[in-house]
């Protein structure tokens, strides 16, 4: 029994392994059946439920209004390209830790569940056997991350949406006098 | 492959030491070329990005350098790590021209008399190889001075008892007290302690054909919008070139000093911006590197006379690797703090340099550059900060504005085995063996910080914290480095415990000289680059003294 459940693991690993060498950028970046860049439609709604219980929407919007998921989309298959596979197995596993313990995806419970589920996941103690492969505290460390970039950080890359979190701080806008777009490099010659 | 025209100095990388060698070389009539592996950035092509500057690099940075220049790092445990620019291990500083000082936060220290006679003062340190400078403060003083003027410094450290003394005051006034300062100097007074004006190289008022700064909010790991604040980029560089002696060459990749086979340093091999390999011959050769890449281009220059590299006979270059053991502590306070005046950094104490309980030297400490609020998160955390969910977001609305870090660079103890090597397997893009970074702190850097953080949390506790978040240094198990990186190829007089001699050339060889940070036996509780820009000074004006024109010595 135990034998056979290694194997499994390790066939899966392996299936993951070579998913991931076969996900380069032009594979796992340009899925047509997605509205996303790397996500498949039911990660990013994992993906959306979770940002909004890491920055739930109040008085003032949420990390997923705010476009959460498409800054996180676009860096994965920029600068953090070597987090693929990360993603990709730890939001499986949150939904199958979500399954174990109350029948459903993540997205589907309500927020006192998903705020349980995701301290089980962050104090590396959620169930499911995907969690062998990777460790769920350093997953939900990676998503914690990224999604205070994305909500905090500039719009130009994708989350941030209309600047909702400076505007949340009160934090004056433009960021230089006399500079109205900060983002914008003047145009190089050759 | 057409040669090269012939000239009397190269100078590879064009950060504080090399851009200030270069102007006192080229005003002195030598013909130079100046060696850079980045480009030249005007303060337009900074994209003021906060994920992706020099100063958080969650999405990379602006200046540089790239991917194709990795480094091996060794953790306390042996694991070996091959990482990029973008990691904290790294120890990256800016590749570009200018180095690290376009894009810095620009604290214009001087090191204080003891600070260059360390081991007299307080004995041999079990552990650490930590030695007296061969030159003092007072050497040093008029080049500190003449760096102050020449690159421009402001502040108002009249205040300081500690400070060495100045014989003259710095060429501009401070930036007036933001809010930070309002609040921290009383309380810094009522503890008895001894505030003032950081002093900093960037415009006040408009001085050097530039204007004064304006306060923005991007400064520290940005380029200068309105270029106020002072690097060899804007100041010894374009006079360097004006003189007409100075050819400044952008990204190239020096890959070795070449040698003859009387043992004479005659150039430098170098890949140009097409990569091209091209040989630049030179009657001297300045490595300007950084401690990180100076060891390295010493260590990748091996020959017949060098079978180890040049100026390593005795296996000291790469040796001693510092940066700052940075501790410090973040408060919370009831009023607002936050006030969006530039650069945020302005107001330090010298109490705890020198003379603290049961360890050796110490630090200043200094309030922190204005945070983004992506800074805020990632800054203030740890115990009692909620990490996530609707109390994170309760926390950011009530603290962003509401929250203050004292914090600064306590001096590191040099240890022999926290060093710089090049690595046997890995290559750049070029070819060249990357550096690779290994060893441990010393345990006075863990006893220091203690203290230095407790001062730190005292303070902010008197200027009315309602709650403090102390730091907690643990970097005692692993490698040294940063942007501070200091110490690997050691000033000293006796060539069998120091690489380079107190005018900064190399022991072995009469036409070969370190200037940057690695010279620095240690490297105070402060700041380096006004100390590298004087040690810069200091070397080239005995070099210009005695130089003899072309061969003079052959």
């Amino acid at each position: 029994m135990d034998s056979v459940a290694k194997l499994n693991r390790r066939a899966f690993l392996q299936a993951a392994a070579a998913a991931a060498a076969a996900a380069g950028t032009t594979v796992a970046c340009s899925r047509n059946q997605s509205p996303w860049r790397f996500f498949s439609i039911d990660e990013a709604r994992t993906l959306a439920a979770m940002a909004d219980q890491i920055i739930p929407p109040d008085q003032d919007p949420g990390a997923s209004w705010a476009g959460v998921v498409n800054y996180i989309d676009r860096q994965l298959c920029g600068p953090y390209q070597n987090l693929q596979s990360i993603y990709r197995v730890g939001l499986a596993g949150v939904d199958q830790s979500s399954r174990a313990l109350h029948g459903k995806v993540f997205a589907d419970l309500d927020a006192t569940q998903q705020v349980a589920l995701l301290q089980l996941i962050e104090g590396n103690k959620a169930p499911g056997a995907i969690w062998k492969q990777i460790s769920s505290s350093d997953f939900f460390g990676y998503v914690v991350d990224h999604t205070m970039q994305g909500f905090y950080g500039d719009p130009r890359h994708g989350g941030n949406r209309e600047g909702v979190s400076w505007k949340m701080l009160n934090l004056p806008y433009p960021p230089i006098r006399g500079r109205l777009r900060p983002d914008e490099a003047k145009p190089r010659s050759g | 492959m057409m040669a090269l025209k012939h000239v009397n100095a190269v100078i590879v990388g064009s950060g504080a030491g090399g851009g200030v060698v270069a102007n006192e070389l080229a005003e002195a009539g030598l013909s130079v070329v100046l060696l850079e592996r980045g480009k030249w950035f005007t303060p337009f092509d900074d994209r003021k990005d906060d994920l992706r500057n020099q100063r958080t690099c969650a999405l990379g940075n602006s200046f540089g350098p790239d991917d194709r220049n990795p480094r091996v790092y060794v953790d306390g445990s042996g694991h070996e790590f091959t990482v990029d620019s973008r990691h904290w291990a790294y120890s990256n500083n800016a590749a570009c021209v200018g180095g690290g000082t376009l894009s810095y936060g620009a604290m214009a220290w001087r090191f204080m008399e003891d600070d260059f006679r360390l081991r007299t003062k307080y004995g041999t340190v079990a552990g650490s190889t930590l030695d007296d400078w061969p030159i003092s403060y007072w050497d040093l003083e008029p080049y500190y001075e003449k760096a102050e003027w020449e690159v421009g410094v402001s502040g108002d450290d009249s205040n300081n008892v500690f400070r060495a003394p100045r014989k003259r005051p710095l060429p501009m006034p401070p930036l007036p007290p933001n809010r930070d300062f309002q609040i921290l100097e009383p309380a810094a007074k009522r503890l008895g302690l001894h505030p003032f004006h950081i002093p900093m190289l960037r415009n006040s008022v408009p001085y050097n054909g530039r204007g004064a700064c304006m306060r923005c909010r991007w400064c520290v790991g940005y380029a200068c919008e309105v270029s106020a604040k002072c690097g060899t980029q804007n100041t010894v560089i374009p006079r360097a070139i004006a003189t007409g002696n100075c050819e400044l060459r952008t990204e190239c990749i020096a890959r070795e000093v070449l040698t003859d086979e009387r043992g004479r340093v005659r150039g430098v091999a170098y890949f140009d911006s097409n990569n091209r390999l091209q040989e630049q011959t030179s009657d001297l050769v300045v490595v300007s590197c950084s401690a990180v890449e100076s060891p390295r281009l010493l260590l990748n220059s091996r020959s017949r006379l060098f079978p180890n590299g040049l100026g390593n006979r005795y296996d000291w270059v790469g040796r001693n690797l510092q940066g700052h053991a940075y501790t410090g502590a973040a408060g919370l306070f009831e009023q607002e703090t936050y006030d969006d005046l530039g650069p945020g950094a302005s107001i330090a104490i010298c109490d705890f340099n020198h003379n603290n309980p049961g360890f050796v030297a110490g630090g200043l400490l200094a309030n922190e550059f204005l945070r983004s609020p992506y800074q805020v998160v990632t800054g203030i955390s740890g115990e009692g900060i909620p990490r996530w969910g609707q109390a994170h977001k309760d926390f950011m609305r009530r603290y962003f504005k509401r929250n203050m870090t004292v914090m600064g660079p306590m001096q590191e103890m040099p240890v022999f085995d926290s060093r710089v090597q090049v690595d046997p397997k890995v290559r750049d893009a070029w070819g060249i063996p990357v550096a690779r970074i290994s060893g441990r702190h010393h345990e006075n850097d863990l006893l220091g910080t203690r203290f230095m953080t407790q001062k730190a949390d005292a303070w902010l506790k008197e200027a009315g914290a309602i709650q403090t978040i102390p730091f907690h240094w643990t970097f005692l198990g692993i490698p040294s480095g940063g942007q501070h990186q200091a110490g690997t190829c050691r000033m000293g007089n006796d060539p069998q415990t120091s690489v380079v001699d107190k005018f900064c050339r190399v022991h072995d060889l009469d036409n070969l000289y370190v200037v940057d940070g690695s010279v620095h036996p240690n490297n105070g509780g402060f700041n380096p680059v006004l100390t590298i820009m004087a040690v810069a000074y200091h070397a080239s004006a005995n070099l210009v003294k005695t130089w003899k024109g072309i061969h003079g010595r052959a």
